[in-house]
């Protein structure tokens, strides 16, 4: 029987890793990710959770040993923040690059210069071109069911998937949470069958040198050059958002919960203003919602929970019946606007669907980001709208800019 | 010496093809390394001379299991090799990261000295060619006084190479060895006792790079023994803190007559411009290093 406790969301993350069976840790401690690598330590050293815990001492080295477990045929695990993600920059490409299922969660953190400890997504959304999947959670139990999720979704499509949530926010709230059955989780993630194992009995070069046409092996065969390898990967994430989508489906049919597969929907069927963001800034624009819904205003969430494959068929659908749209971001694309916001007008383009779209920049460095905010904002958008503005600036929500 | 050859390991796991250049001393290392590590080996190296030696995807002319991986992370891979064989119950292999003086001394260091600390179950090899070679001779920590570089191109290295071995005998590893591919039998010997010994084992091979260091192809097995002769290179291997000179260097000490450093300097382009002062310093500190190595041996 599946048990309910109250936790943050760092040991329902913590927890989502063990019930997936990690074989192989690898972590460096940041704010506010270090509960998760000091839980995790905890279940292993305790004996609950067979598996290597590697302490490394960088972020850039946690994701190393990821890497090179993963390729000799471990599932593994890591987790980060904010400078920690942005030294990794690097491994993170080259763990997608490499197709290797890792999962890792990053608990959104601002970055410096200057310092901030609090939350934002600037870390994440840097990451954007990696070729990685990312996955972002409402609540804490999002998280430890997305990464149940994740490593189903990983493993059969050989991308590496980021699951993303918000610092403090989520990190460090208590919430309730569904302790998902070990022994449905193990049904539900079958072992994991590496693309390609790096052993003695099969000697190999992995990820050598590649230059720029393609090249025939022993046998004369052409073999894929450094482009059809990115081609590859790109298409494997094309193709993941089924993947996803049905992960969802078949999460839903396991454990009776259902977190909307690439993006999720509230009142939406008969909204005029929708307001749409990632994580918890999501979550709170569904109280918006109902305080605008209270006076008389027809107002909408839309949830994007995959930012990459980004869900472009699913945003078309879900914005069809929309007037307008107020796309609340926590991170911006400096010199022009929130990545989100830019997303969401590519993928409308070309359709019908012509509406206008405003983009509030908020809590970055973990600046409150409070529902009668986002309802004022969206009040202040629709006169805007009324009024012929339909093509404003990204407007920097509760931030003093005189 | 033949009953010496005859004891080394026949098998080849560098086969024709491979792609380092004429006359590479890494290449000539590298094969006795293999031969003494034998099958049942995983290597993991970064970006460097030997990334290319192991040829372009889909041949390669190494039969030993090899990940490539970044620069900086090289100690990072092999820990992940470790854990991750542990983790599916593979212990028999022996996990070997290798890494030039860039991706060690310099790049490589903190994920080195990382996986040393932990005591990690591995033998990190560093090749040292002291300098970027694989990017055209740009100058690195492991480049020695006086020498020219394409970053140094005027006025020469102004600074001693860094000791390593100093640093890395600071993690208490409980064994370290220093080679040269101009005494291959004394590489191989030490590379078949490291493969016995348990725990973060740290070997560095001297090895001389023709078109980095300015001298003939044919020339760099005399260059690596003159290396040696001078007392630029010394052999020897600590085990468990204790110190022990080997082979060539062990005899040099115990005869007392190893040659002047100008006899090295003079034989390579890349010393063409040194300065009587420079090479008065360089002469110093191999005198220092070595009187300090003498008291070691004799302790």
């Amino acid at each position: 029987m599946a048990e309910v406790q109250i936790m943050t969301g760092n040991q329902a993350a913590a927890l989502g890793a063990k019930l997936s069976h990690v074989q192989v840790v690898a972590a460096y401690p940041i704010t506010p990710q270090t509960s998760v690598t000091e839980m995790l330590s905890q279940l292993i050293e305790g004996g609950e959770l067979k598996a290597e815990y590697i302490r490394v001492e960088s972020e850039h080295s946690a994701l190393a040993v990821c890497i090179s477990a993963s390729t000799v045929g471990a599932r593994v695990f890591t987790s980060t923040s904010s400078q920690g993600l942005l030294y990794m920059h690097e491994q993170i490409h080259w763990a997608a690059g490499a197709r290797l299922p890792i999962v890792m969660c990053c608990i959104n953190r601002g970055v410096g210069a200057p310092w901030t400890i609090f939350n934002d997504q600037q870390d994440s959304i840097a990451q954007r071109d990696t070729g990685w999947i990312q996955i972002y959670c409402r609540d804490n139990q999002e998280i430890i069911d997305s990464i149940i999720q994740a490593y189903r979704i990983a493993e059969s499509v050989y991308v590496p998937v980021m699951i993303c949530y918000d610092g403090f926010v989520m990190s460090h709230t208590m919430m309730p949470v569904e302790i998902p059955d070990a022994a449905a989780v193990s049904d539900f993630i079958p072992p994991y069958k590496p693309h390609t194992i790096l052993s003695p009995e099969a000697p190999m070069n992995i990820n050598p040198v590649l230059f720029p046409w393609r090249r025939a092996n022993t046998e004369g065969v052409l073999c894929d050059g450094y482009m059809e390898m990115r081609y590859k990967l790109q298409k494997a994430l094309d193709e993941s958002r089924e993947v996803i989508a049905s992960t969802s489906r078949q999460f839903a049919g396991a454990f009776g919960r259902d977190h909307g597969g690439m993006l999720w929907q509230y009142k939406t069927d008969d909204a005029e203003i929708i307001l749409a963001g990632m994580g918890s800034v999501a979550s709170e624009a569904t109280m918006a919602a109902d305080m605008l819904r209270s006076e008389g205003i027809k107002a909408g969430v839309v949830g994007i929970r995959v930012f990459r494959p980004f869900p472009k068929e699913d945003v078309r659908a879900a914005f069809r019946t929309a007037k307008a749209i107020c796309v609340f971001e926590k991170g911006i694309s400096y010199g022009y606007e929130g990545a989100l916001c830019s997303e969401i007008k590519a993928a409308l383009y070309g359709t019908d669907i012509r509406l206008p779209i405003h983009n509030y920049i908020c809590g970055l460095g973990g600046r409150d980001v409070k529902a009668r905010e986002l309802a004022e904002a969206v009040r202040s958008s629709r006169d805007a709208i009324a009024a012929g503005d339909t093509e404003p600036v990204p407007k920097w929500l509760n931030c003093f800019t005189e | 010496m033949p009953e010496n050859l005859f004891k080394v390991n026949i098998e080849e796991y560098m086969l024709p093809g491979q792609r380092a250049c004429q006359g590479c001393g890494l290449s000539l290392a590298y094969r006795y390394v293999l031969k003494a590590l034998r099958e049942n080996t995983i290597v993991t190296f970064p970006a460097c001379c030997l990334t290319v030696l192991h040829g372009l995807y889909p041949t390669t002319s190494v039969t030993i299991p090899a990940l490539n991986c970044t620069l900086a992370s090289t100690a990072a891979s092999a820990s992940g090799l470790v854990a991750g064989l542990n983790a599916v119950n593979r212990t028999d292999i022996t996990v070997v990261a290798i890494a030039g003086d860039g991706g060690t001394f310099d790049m490589g260091i903190q994920a080195l000295s990382g996986a040393a600390e932990r005591g990690t179950d591995f033998i990190y090899v560093c090749y040292d060619n002291e300098g970027y070679m694989n990017t055209g001779t740009q100058r690195s920590s492991a480049t020695p006084m006086g020498a020219l570089t394409s970053t140094t191109p005027v006025l020469t290295k102004q600074q001693p190479k860094k000791d390593m071995l100093r640093i890395m005998e600071a993690h208490d590893l409980p064994y370290l060895a220093t080679t040269s591919p101009a005494y291959p039998i004394d590489l191989y010997d030490k590379f078949v006792k490291a493969k016995r010994i348990k725990g973060a084992r740290y070997m560095q091979i001297a090895v001389p790079c023709p078109p980095g260091w300015g001298y003939a192809p044919k020339d760099t097995v005399r260059i690596g023994r003159l290396a040696v002769e001078t007392g630029i290179v010394a052999l020897f291997e600590i085990e468990d803190g204790k110190f022990r000179f080997t082979g060539r260097t062990k005899t040099l000490a115990e005869k007392g007559n190893k040659l002047p450093v100008i006899n090295y300097v003079e034989r390579q382009g890349r010393f063409r411009k040194m300065s009587i002062e420079q090479l008065r310093q360089l002469q110093r500190w191999v005198d220092t290093r070595w009187n300090e190595y003498l008291k070691r041996a004799e302790g």
